[in-house]
């Protein structure tokens, strides 16, 4: 475990890299956020003078893809990131220490490091029934979640779990599992969606908070803007057949093959706040729709819950059958023409059986 | 002015708002009911509304694929931008109207200014119901709507033209980015349904609601002009005339 005083440069000049390398790094980094050439001493200064981020990870009711995603990081390599930027004191899925000792380091960090260090949760907690539906170290997760949250200074909520509730919230919900901000509510908050999140987006974020030392700009859903601001559409390679009205009919005709847009195959990229068409996955190999699959819109609010993963519109369930807007709008259009015409039918009749009565009849 | 106008109209039962004088009259069979604006506005919003229906359903649906190279052809793009150019002129034609409304006649409040809080506008729309349903034969000698026909303007025309503009905007925003105007003036949206899938749907949903709208708003203007013996639609040249 680092000492809180410790500094990126300390740790980096004890790995053996110069202060020439150290500085040049400084100065990519400043480049390649799109700062100032004065930036790049600020960010020497920082990194120099500030200590390393302390960082606790949780896991609530969770699939671990989150973590699994965050090693594979390749900008910056994972490697970098915990045994350099952050101070990684707790993190139950990697770390050595287990049982009671796991649990005493933990309480020895929340005492430590009171009001400095980040809280990052993987997973959510189960509020039904006490929220004994996640038990972690003999206590429901609820409870550990609130006492770490207590003292941290900010939370990243990890993947759609966290952020949105995934699967385990959607209906019916049975173990009533909650997002985190439905739970801690007097802390900033930094939601990072996705199932899993893109590994560099994660990666990204902790190098953020790490080198500034504050947490960066969010959008309106509690997102870091510099990753969720812009839709998968919006950056999507295929986005000129999108223009020009070029769709995939079928998952197999010719089009497909030409790599014409999904649209028509229920992609939501035009739905969906992410990084995937910017980013990629896996070192920037691929993403789903470069791979000729729609997008699931995993990083969205209850994206099990809005029916098949291949309609760009959400199921309604209301009337007792399973329809989206278009099928139940048509449905009503017909309903209301077919009366419209039966009531005319109706007046016409009328007004013929009633014509030798009228009053005053037409000039 | 206008408000002491409009709580003057308030105190008013339906009837008198119907009985009441117009500038322009033309005998005591007829009277001049729509002023210009609200006739040119209903026409500019009737086309508006087909342009945005049609592009809006393609845009929803998509269009049969076109062949050849991508940088040749921008077919989905122009259908997008003919629907949001509607989408503008609807919006402001909308702005207008709420404005006309203000100061116009008394007509030109009746779709959005609705006295749900009467007896006797609850007893006259029964009575049109019982009309409409053969149950009770009087024509309609109104000038202007009906009180029938005045709650599904409200009900279906103001209420999800407004939906629509409203969820319209936000979901162009989206579009337009996060530091966009219409983000910042609509992208409330969000906070009620985070998922814009869910702000598609309604939006969709929206279009079908005006859609059956239109369908009995037209068959009940040409019916009531033949059954009321009223003169073909008063929106064109603004005068009501009873033909008996």
């Amino acid at each position: 475990m680092g000492g809180a005083t410790e500094t990126l440069y300390s740790v980096i000049r004890r790995q053996g890299i110069t202060r020439r390398s150290f500085h040049k790094f400084c100065s990519l980094t400043a480049a390649s956020l799109g700062l100032g050439p004065l930036a790049a001493s600020t960010i020497a200064d920082a990194l120099e003078t500030k200590p390393r981020v302390p960082v606790i990870w949780l896991h609530g009711l969770e699939c671990t893809c989150c973590s699994e995603s965050f090693i594979r990081s390749a900008h910056p390599l994972i490697k970098d990131t915990l045994l350099s930027m952050i101070s990684l004191d707790y993190d139950d899925t990697i770390m050595a220490a287990a049982g009671e000792q796991a649990e005493a380091i933990l309480e020895e960090a929340r005492a430590k490091y009171k009001g400095k260090y980040v809280l990052a949760v993987e997973g959510n907690p189960p509020l039904k029934q006490g929220g004994m539906f996640c038990i972690d170290g003999g206590k429901p997760f609820v409870e550990k979640l609130r006492s770490m949250a207590e003292e941290s200074m900010a939370i990243i909520a990890w993947g759609t779990c966290a952020s949105w509730g995934c699967v385990q919230a959607a209906k019916p919900n049975p173990t009533g599992a909650a997002p985190i901000d439905q739970v801690i509510k007097n802390k900033p908050i930094i939601k990072v969606p996705g199932c899993p999140p893109i590994a560099e987006v994660m990666s990204g974020l902790v190098t953020f908070i790490t080198t500034f030392g504050k947490l960066p700009e969010l959008d309106r859903q509690g997102r870091p803007k510099m990753f969720y601001s812009e839709r998968i559409h919006d950056k999507c390679y295929r986005r000129s057949h999108f223009d020009a009205g070029q769709f995939v009919e079928e998952w197999d005709d010719e089009c497909a093959r030409k790599g014409y847009c999904l649209y028509k195959m229920g992609c939501k990229g035009p739905t969906t706040y992410n990084a995937c068409s910017a980013l990629r996955w896996n070192g920037g190999v691929s993403f789903p729709i470069q791979s000729g699959h729609g997008c699931l819109s995993c990083s969205e609010d209850g994206f099990w819950d809005k029916g098949s993963f291949y309609d760009r519109l959400t199921t309604i369930k209301q009337f007792g059958i399973e329809k989206n807007a278009d099928q139940i709008g048509m449905a009503a259009a017909g309903v209301v023409g077919l009366t419209v015409a039966a009531h005319a039918a109706v007046t016409a009749v009328k007004r013929l059986t009633n014509k030798p009565d009228r009053t005053a009849p037409p000039k | 002015m206008f408000v002491r106008d409009m709580r003057n109209e308030a105190r008013q039962p339906p009837a008198a708002v119907d009985a009441a004088p117009t500038e322009r009259g033309i005998g005591h069979r007829g009277a001049y009911v729509y002023d210009a604006p609200v006739r040119l506005w209903h026409w500019v919003n009737a086309a508006a509304i087909l342009m945005l229906a049609l592009t809006g359903y393609l845009i929803g649906t998509g269009t049969p694929a076109m062949s050849g190279q991508a940088s040749g052809d921008f077919l989905f793009g122009y259908i997008r931008f003919a629907h949001f150019s509607a989408g503008y002129v609807l919006s402001v034609g909308f702005v207008l109207r709420i404005y006309s409304a203000l100061i116009g006649n008394r007509h030109a409040t009746q779709i959005f200014c609705v006295p749900l809080w009467r007896g006797c506008f609850w007893r006259d729309v029964l009575h049109e119901i019982r009309r409409y349903g053969f149950l009770a034969v009087e024509p309609d000698r109104r000038v202007g709507h009906n009180p029938l026909a005045q709650l599904a303007m409200f009900l279906m025309f103001t209420q999800t033209i407004t939906f629509m503009i409203v969820t319209g905007f936000a979901l162009y925003g989206q579009g337009a980015g996060s530091d966009s105007w219409q983000d910042r003036l609509f992208g409330w949206v969000f906070s009620i349904w985070p998922n814009s899938q869910d702000v598609h749907t309604w939006h969709h949903l929206g279009l079908w609601v005006i859609l059956v709208f239109v369908l009995v708003h037209i068959y009940a203007v040409i019916r009531e002009d033949i059954m009321s013996r009223r003169s073909i639609s008063s929106m064109i040249s603004g005068e009501r005339e009873f033909r008996d």
